[in-house]
């Protein structure tokens, strides 16, 4: 049972002008297809060969001989996730559940934004900054390069992806106007949402 | 005044064209290193740091806060990647230093084997390094982010001769996710004089 890649859940160009259709195309038809690619490749023949995403992260996760199939597998999650945070015209404050839980475990949406922002504009190198739910709280939590929650048991409500991929034919070296934009504009609060239940 | 300062470059940022273009090099230059160079003077600030050079603050970084390890590496990076690039001095080692190259390598084409697979293997953001180790042998590795070999918390250790940006700044602009591509240019650019003069310089 190969990996697969999964299609974007929105056209190339949905979410211009905040992220352009090249920047789509290479991080979704190159990078994560590659990551798809290199996954397969590495676990055929293995006893991981019919293992589902989840099942090959949480087998290989800080296991010094699995490195590359690690990094593979979790970046091929990670990236179907990202897609799904974001959608056209998103971002802003929240509805429903979610909004509700920032206000409780956060104080307000303001100070949620802060430490959202803050995890991905310090996240030193490549990696991922992320809302999430551990011991039943919402936090905010940063992982390096393909590093992702699951693999340690909490669970990803939003991620943004701070490798300079995800961003730089838009922002170059401006990563806090990428985050910025990405609250206000792009995430998807349905799917955070869902992701609560 | 601040301590570090962004070093001159010797060269216009259309000068490594094609191999890396002129908007990379100007955003490189100015933003990436240039921030580095502004929190680094931020992160020494009123510290003792200020009276120590750059490389024994490196030697010693694993003391310091992370922002040093983090700016002190990425000013020491990208001041050595501008010096061991140009235009002019393509072609190959000079003398003794190629035939020390060939007496551990091989011959030139594996020593550029060995260093492109070390940048290639290094996942997410990082250095490629031709070092001279403490040992002193010739040898190739790879550190993560600014790291480098200098520094105490570094697996890969010895000091830096040549060295090569793999963080995607540094070609995004231009190869996107062809990463090999770009390093496989990098090799028209290599100063090998300059290299020359650091393994000359490491080996006194």
């Amino acid at each position: 049972m190969a990996i697969t890649l999964p299609e974007l859940p929105y056209s190339k160009d949905a979410l211009e002008p905040h992220i352009s259709a090249k920047t789509l195309e290479f991080h979704h038809d190159k990078h994560h297809n590659a990551y798809v690619v290199n996954t397969n490749k590495l676990i055929e023949g293995t006893e991981l060969a019919n293992a589902d995403l989840a099942e090959i992260i949480k087998a290989t996760v800080g296991k010094s001989d699995k490195v590359g199939i690690f990094n593979n597998a979790a970046q091929v999650w990670n990236h179907t996730f990202y897609w799904n945070c974001m959608k056209k015209n998103g971002g802003g404050k929240p509805t429903g559940q979610i909004a509700e839980r920032i206000i409780k475990d956060f104080g307000s949406y303001e100070k949620f934004v802060e430490e959202f922002k803050n995890a991905g504009a310090t996240q030193f190198g490549s990696g991922w900054a992320w809302l999430v739910l551990q011991d039943g709280k919402l936090q905010i939590m940063k992982t390096s390069n393909a590093d992702t929650p699951i693999a340690h048991g909490v669970v990803p409500l939003l991620t943004v992806d701070v490798w300079e991929h995800a961003y730089y034919l838009d922002y170059q070296n401006r990563r806090p106007d990428y985050l910025s934009i990405f609250v206000d504009n792009l995430v998807n609060w349905d799917f955070v949402n869902s992701c609560l239940k | 005044m601040a301590k570090y300062e962004l070093p001159k470059l010797h060269y216009s940022y259309n000068a490594l064209e094609p191999n890396i273009d002129a908007q990379t090099m100007e955003i490189h230059y100015t933003k990436h290193h240039g921030t580095y160079v502004t929190n680094l003077n931020k992160a020494i600030e009123g510290t003792n740091l200020e009276k120590l050079s750059l490389e024994e603050t490196l030697r010693s970084v694993s003391q310091y806060p992370v922002a040093v390890r983090n700016n002190g590496g990425g000013h020491y990076n990208h001041s050595l990647f501008w010096e061991v690039m140009n235009p002019k001095e393509k072609g190959n080692p000079p003398g003794s230093f190629s035939d020390a190259l060939n007496n551990t390598f091989g011959s030139l084409d594996d020593l550029i084997k060995k260093f492109s697979e070390a940048a290639m293997g290094r996942f997410g953001s990082g250095w490629a390094w031709l070092v001279l180790d403490n040992n002193g042998k010739l040898s190739i590795g790879s550190t993560p982010n600014q790291d480098n070999p200098l520094m105490d918390v570094s697996e890969f250790k010895g000091t830096p001769l040549l060295g090569l940006d793999v963080w995607e700044h540094a070609y995004y602009l231009k190869y996107q996710n062809r990463r090999a591509e770009y390093v496989a240019n990098f090799w028209n650019v290599v100063n090998w004089n300059e290299v020359a003069k650091r393994y000359a310089n490491a080996r006194k």
